[in-house]
């Protein structure tokens, strides 16, 4: 299975050739040869993932180049493919080539296109590596990556201040759950003497029950281990505390948040704790921690979207919220569907993107929902694409008959939360209850708020913008966004309509084709993934499916099939509720929001801060770390070990020597005084001894 | 090969280049200097080709008595080639950076660049204690030379502070060399690396030698002379301090504190893990609020050189082999990035962060270069910086899980800094007038370039070139050390399984 070589290093190749070609090789021959890059590797990848559907394949690993060896330490660069590696494969490969065809449209009047291509090729590199490793460090190095991808990428309008703040954010957070990562590597070696994923797991059972000293105090070792290891995911995967860098991420232009920051690269903690599921299974605690993590995550990150009203970020806020329904399910054991998530996830969360996209496309570069409205006669076909993916998201299905991706693989994490039967994975289906609930009502407020309702366009400045420039010179540099908003500032007052229907006079266009054409094939997947594929990852027998490419529990299965019929119907019940809520407050009654925020202040703005964590942060890491910096240096170089070190000396020596100059004065007696003294002492100290 | 004294020759070749240099004028002089490092290069190549891996310990000896107690012995490990070959490879780009750079006194300049050459092999192949001496110290003359000649306006304090600094390290150093040449009675550097020595003796010698290896460093809180030097000292200047100097001090705790005084290493550990913890944040929380290029990058030296102390002080194979790598990477990236800053050093004239900014826009290749030197000071993993990082830290591990969560904190407040400054100086919008003109890379900067990037990534990818010569004396001295090595804080206990996982297992079999 060679063709994985291609699958892999293709898109390098792609990516070097067109980052080095720039401006050089031209638009047009960087474009073709990133994402004719992709759709190869996409179409090798898909045989691969049928072969393992259908159960004819085993897996494998091929070898690359011996990386390194020191002492007992041993590890090579090789591609493993196995079924989790195979399922991986179609959703970066397959999302990554429509995104790159996608960006044709989306991108054609920037003036840096090749550099765009060749970072998303780039990116698409590291996460395959990452996907593809046979060991830790491999992951690791996957893992860094696509870091570096997407630091590159949300920066990639680097004029704007914002974007490059987002862009460090996201770097710097990700360092921190790195640091985890990193312990953990370290600890596995020196408990299983080896950094081989395969070989690990293996002896990982073998472990449960002992102990190991871990600054200064005894733990159990796979819980330090894997909760070290789960650092590492919650960074990636923007779970609690360490999500803060993902909303900001939407700096980025929005097919790169559709790639990285939904379907791919958030998704490698859910990936890696899946991966390593034998270990995670060895210490309960773990697993605990991962499940009350991922169930916080999943209320947190929701309720926080209900107030959002920038288009993606409400998206980004989902994305963070269903990472933690993935991280519960994968924390009660049911990895099957944890995977089976991340994949419908991919291709619905993915088009709601991709959606937002063509949307912002249509708005001139608008990104807030209350300058929207009434667009679904204008952008069709956008509208049904969004749709799809709406009814994804939300899980709109009948039990045991039909329904769309989200249906089938948010259900299952929900039932096995529920039949796990513990405390904790109680709470973790309750808070996926009613996160589901909020899910719904932003999914569907954000539809309303778009598509529905009258034009509010007038009162956006980059709508004004459009308008003013009468088609003139057409799009600026997305760059001078800002500068332009603030030129704009001073005819806010005046943002007047002469038209009385609020469009402003603006007319928005649908997308092109090849913007539509990824959006099409996305909805498909949003429609019928669920459907085709739940049979594969969370039915029974699946075991012949994964083939021990993560721990598959048996009785978990069973135990959810057999939960009570309002645990099957409440996810319905509660998708039809926040379906009515929104309906009620966007469609029926337009004033109950505000109402609503009138009467409940405080918690609106509570969540509209996203809690206050951006603001905590800043007051207990950011700025003790300048002042600590400051004070460090001034006070610690320059004041004590400058002042009382060499510049010290350099006073005695200056003053020793204007003391020795008066010493020298010449007259015998004070010459005889000085030796008699040294005599004296030295006597003294000889007989003292 | 064989008959060819060939570590004498690479020490010959820049010594004769110099004393040309000394009576050449500017152009005769650079091109001189360019030909004796080059040809030090190609000396190095060959005999990085003839080193015979996983032969004698120690090769291409060569030994001529002097007078009594004292002779040329020169010999090379594979510890000592790996230096070698870094300081030959870095010499050309660094007169290649001064090529433009040095107007006045060019030729006692290059002559100059020449010596500290001749001196830094002799470093790295002296198999006599003296001889090891006398190159060691004589070493910084040149650098001090450079700094207070041909450095910025605050030169002569610089070059001064660097002096203070170092003086009193090496009287002590000397002290307990005399003490162990008596009590041993040799100068030989590898009997001497096998000799045991007296407990309560180590301590002493062990403190002496580290008085002056921790100021080459180096290591917190004996490291303010470091940010004056480099600030004050031109771009070649300071890329031959980062990438060689500073790893003399590193050469000489492998060399002589851990080997020859392998007991009191060990009592002494818990004292340079405590320093180098206190190095990494400190520093780099420093790095993080400085205006000025160099000193950022000063700074992140010194938090990068504690990793190398806390992996040599790791009693473990891995920490050993890490430390290498940190000090080899670190001769290649720092070198590089103040290589980058000479760069644009030389097109504005200031080292101010807050005077650059959007040069992305203007110098799109030069961008490049310094994201890939950035990336790889921060230790990304595919770049050399990782490769060193890694093992340093995961040999640490081994001895205290304290000491590598605190150094582990680096990645994190590197990052920081490193991409503060990436930040500050290639993004962002095009503010000053002059900067927004400065042309992209010339053919001479991409030479410089384009070898050390290819080095950066070769050493990420396939580190196993730089680790196979030293594994076979990094083993040696990790014998050497076993006996003295603490034990980890880890103390692995396997004990039954408990209840709750069997029935996790159970399921587990089940399912297969």
């Amino acid at each position: 299975m060679s063709s994985i070589l291609i699958i892999v290093f293709l898109p390098l190749l792609a990516a070097i050739v067109a980052g080095l070609g720039n401006k050089k090789l031209g638009f047009v021959p960087s474009k073709v040869i990133t994402t004719g890059a992709l759709f190869i590797s996409c179409a090798l990848s898909w045989p691969i993932f049928l072969s393992f559907l259908n159960g004819s394949a085993e897996a494998t690993v091929v070898p690359v180049l011996q990386w390194v060896r020191s002492g007992d330490l041993d590890f090579a660069w090789a591609l493993r493919v196995d079924t989790l590696t195979a399922v991986m494969l179609v959703v970066i490969t397959s999302v990554s080539a429509l995104v790159h065809l996608y960006s044709w449209g989306y991108m054609s009047e920037e003036p840096d296109q090749p550099r765009f291509f060749a970072y998303l090729s780039l990116f698409t590199f590291a996460m395959l590596m990452l996907v593809t490793a046979d060991n830790l460090v491999q992951m690791f190095f996957g893992w860094e990556g696509v870091g570096l991808a997407s630091y590159l990428l949300i920066g990639f309008w680097f004029r704007k201040p914002s974007a490059n703040a987002a862009a460090m954010k996201a770097f710097v957070v990700n360092r921190v759950g790195d640091l985890g990562f990193m312990m953990g590597i370290f600890g596995t070696f020196l408990v299983f003497g080896t950094v081989s994923i395969p070989e690990i797991l293996h002896a990982a059972p073998g472990m449960a029950g002992s102990t190991i000293g871990f600054l200064g105090h005894r733990f159990d070792t796979m819980t330090v281990l894997c909760i070290l290891l789960f650092i590492g995911a919650m960074g990636k995967s923007a779970q609690l505390g360490l999500h803060t860098w993902l909303p900001d991420a939407m700096e980025g232009p929005t097919p790169v948040s559709a790639l990285i920051h939904a379907a791919t690269m958030v998704t490698a903690g859910v990936f890696m704790v899946c991966r390593l599921s034998p270990m995670f299974e060895a210490s309960p605690t773990a697993l605990a921690f991962v499940t009350f993590v991922g169930a916080a995550t999943c209320f947190f990150a929701a309720t926080v979207g209900t107030t959002q009203t920038d288009i993606k970020r409400v998206i980004a806020y989902s994305t963070c919220s269903q990472l933690g329904y993935m991280f519960f399910a994968a924390g009660v054991g049911a990895y099957g569907a944890a995977m089976f998530h991340l994949f419908t996830h991919a291709f619905f969360k993915a088009l709601l993107f991709l959606g937002a996209g063509s949307v912002i496309h249509a708005m001139h570069h608008e990104q807030d929902m209350r300058y929207y409205g009434g667009l679904r006669k204008h952008i069709p076909l956008t509208y049904w694409a969004m749709m799809a993916g709406t009814l994804a998201i939300t899980g709109v299905g009948i039990v045991d008959v039909a329904g769309f991706a989200g249906f089938y693989s948010k259900d299952a994490i929900l039932e096995a939360a529920y039949a796990k039967g513990t405390e904790l994975s109680h709470f973790a289906f309750f808070m996926g209850i009613f996160a589901a609930l909020l899910t719904s009502f932003y999914s569907w407020r954000l539809v309303f708020l778009t598509f529905y309702g009258k034009p509010r366009w007038e009162q956006s400045k980059h709508i004004q913008h459009a308008v003013h420039d009468a088609h003139g010179h057409g799009h600026d540099d997305h760059a001078h966004d800002h500068a332009h908003a603030a030129d704009h500032a001073h005819d806010d007052h005046h943002g007047h309509d002469a038209h009385g229907d609020g469009t402003a006079g603006y007319h928005p266009h649908e997308s092109p084709l090849n913007m539509l054409a990824p959006l099409g094939i996305l909805s498909v997947g949003a429609i019928a993934a669920g459907f085709v594929f739940h049979h594969a990852f969370v039915s029974e027998g699946t075991g012949e499916f994964w083939k021990g490419a993560l721990v598959f529990n048996e009785h978990l299965l069973h135990a959810m099939h057999s939960v009570p019929d309002w645990v099957k119907w409440a996810p319905f019940a509660v998708m039809a509720t926040g379906f009515l809520i929104a309906f009620y407050a966007y469609i029926r009654n337009p004033k109950f929001p505000a109402a609503f925020v009138e009467q409940f202040g405080f918690l609106y703005r509570f969540l509209l801060n996203k809690w206050y964590f951006d603001e905590l942060y800043h007051f207990i890491f950011i700025k003790p770390a300048m002042w600590l910096g400051r004070v460090f240096w001034k006070v610690g170089d320059v004041g004590i070990i400058d002042r009382f070190g060499p510049n010290g000396a350099a006073w005695v020596v200056a003053k020793g020597s204007r003391a020795a100059v008066k010493l020298q004065s010449g007259y015998l007696y004070s010459y005889a005084l000085v030796m008699l003294v040294g005599l004296v002492g030295a006597i003294s100290w000889v007989i003292a001894r | 090969m064989t008959g060819l004294p060939i570590l004498s020759l690479m020490m010959l070749a820049p010594l004769l280049g110099a004393v040309a240099c000394l009576k050449a004028g500017r152009e005769q002089a650079r091109t001189i200097a360019l030909a004796a490092t080059l040809v030090d290069f190609v000396l190095g190549l060959m005999l990085w080709a003839n080193f015979d891996v996983g032969g004698a310990q120690w090769q291409f000896t060569e030994r001529y008595a002097v007078f009594s107690g004292f002779s040329w012995a020169l010999g090379i490990d594979g510890i000592a080639l790996l230096l070698i070959v870094l300081t030959v490879f870095l010499m050309p780009i660094c007169i290649g950076a001064s090529w433009n750079a040095i107007e006045k006194r060019a030729g006692e300049y290059y002559a100059a660049f020449l010596v500290m050459e001749t001196l830094m092999i002799g470093v790295f192949t002296a198999q006599d204690l003296f001889l090891f001496y006398i190159m060691f110290e004589a070493g910084l003359i040149p650098m001090y030379l450079i700094i207070g000649i041909w450095g910025g306006a605050d030169r002569i304090y610089a070059s001064y502070k660097f002096f203070l600094y170092t003086l009193l390290g090496s009287v002590l150093m000397l002290i307990a060399m005399f003490w162990m040449v008596n009590q041993a009675g040799t100068t030989d550097i590898p009997t001497l690396m096998a000799y045991n020595f007296p407990v309560k003796a180590q301590t002493w010698l062990f403190l002496a030698f580290f008085a002056s290896f921790a100021v080459k460093m180096p290591m917190w809180p004996v490291h303010t002379w470091l940010p004056d030097a480099h600030v004050q000292a031109p771009t070649a200047g300071s890329v031959i301090l980062a990438g060689v100097l500073l790893k003399m001090g590193g050469y000489g705790f492998i060399r002589f504190s851990l080997p020859m005084f392998p007991e009191a290493s060990a009592q002494f550990a818990p004292l340079v893990w405590g320093l180098s913890m206190a190095a990494v944040v400190i520093t780099s929380l420093i790095a993080l609020v400085q205006h000025d290029i160099k000193k950022l990058i000063a700074y992140s030296s010194v938090a990068h050189m504690a990793i190398v102390t806390i992996g040599l002080f790791a009693f473990n194979q891995q920490g050993l082999e890490g430390s290498m790598i940190v000090m080899l990477s670190h001769g290649l990236v720092a070198g590089a990035l103040f290589l980058a800053v000479g760069v644009i050093y030389d097109r504005l004239h200031t080292r101010e962060i807050d005077r650059y900014g959007g040069l992305a826009i203007n110098m799109p290749y030069f961008a490049l270069f310094f994201l890939l030197f950035t990336m790889a000071s921060i230790g990304l993993p595919g770049t050399s910086g990782f490769v060193g990082e890694f093992l340093s830290l995961l040999g640490v591990y081994k001895a205290s899980s304290w000491v590598a969560l605190v150094c582990t904190t680096g990645i994190i407040l590197g990052a920081a800094y490193m991409l503060y400054l990436y930040r500050r100086v290639v993004f962002g919008v095009q503010k000053n007038a002059d900067a927004a003109a400065m042309p992209d890379l010339d053919k001479r900067e991409w030479a410089m370039m384009v070898p050390l990037a290819a080095v950066v990534l070769w050493m990420g990818v396939y580190p196993e070139s730089f680790l196979a010569p030293m594994r076979k004396d990094i083993a040696a001295l990790d014998a050497r050390l076993a006996q003295a090595a603490p034990k980890g804080d880890a103390q692995l206990k396997v004990g039954a399984a408990k209840p709750v996982s069997a029935e996790h297992d159970a399921a587990h079999g089940e399912a297969h």
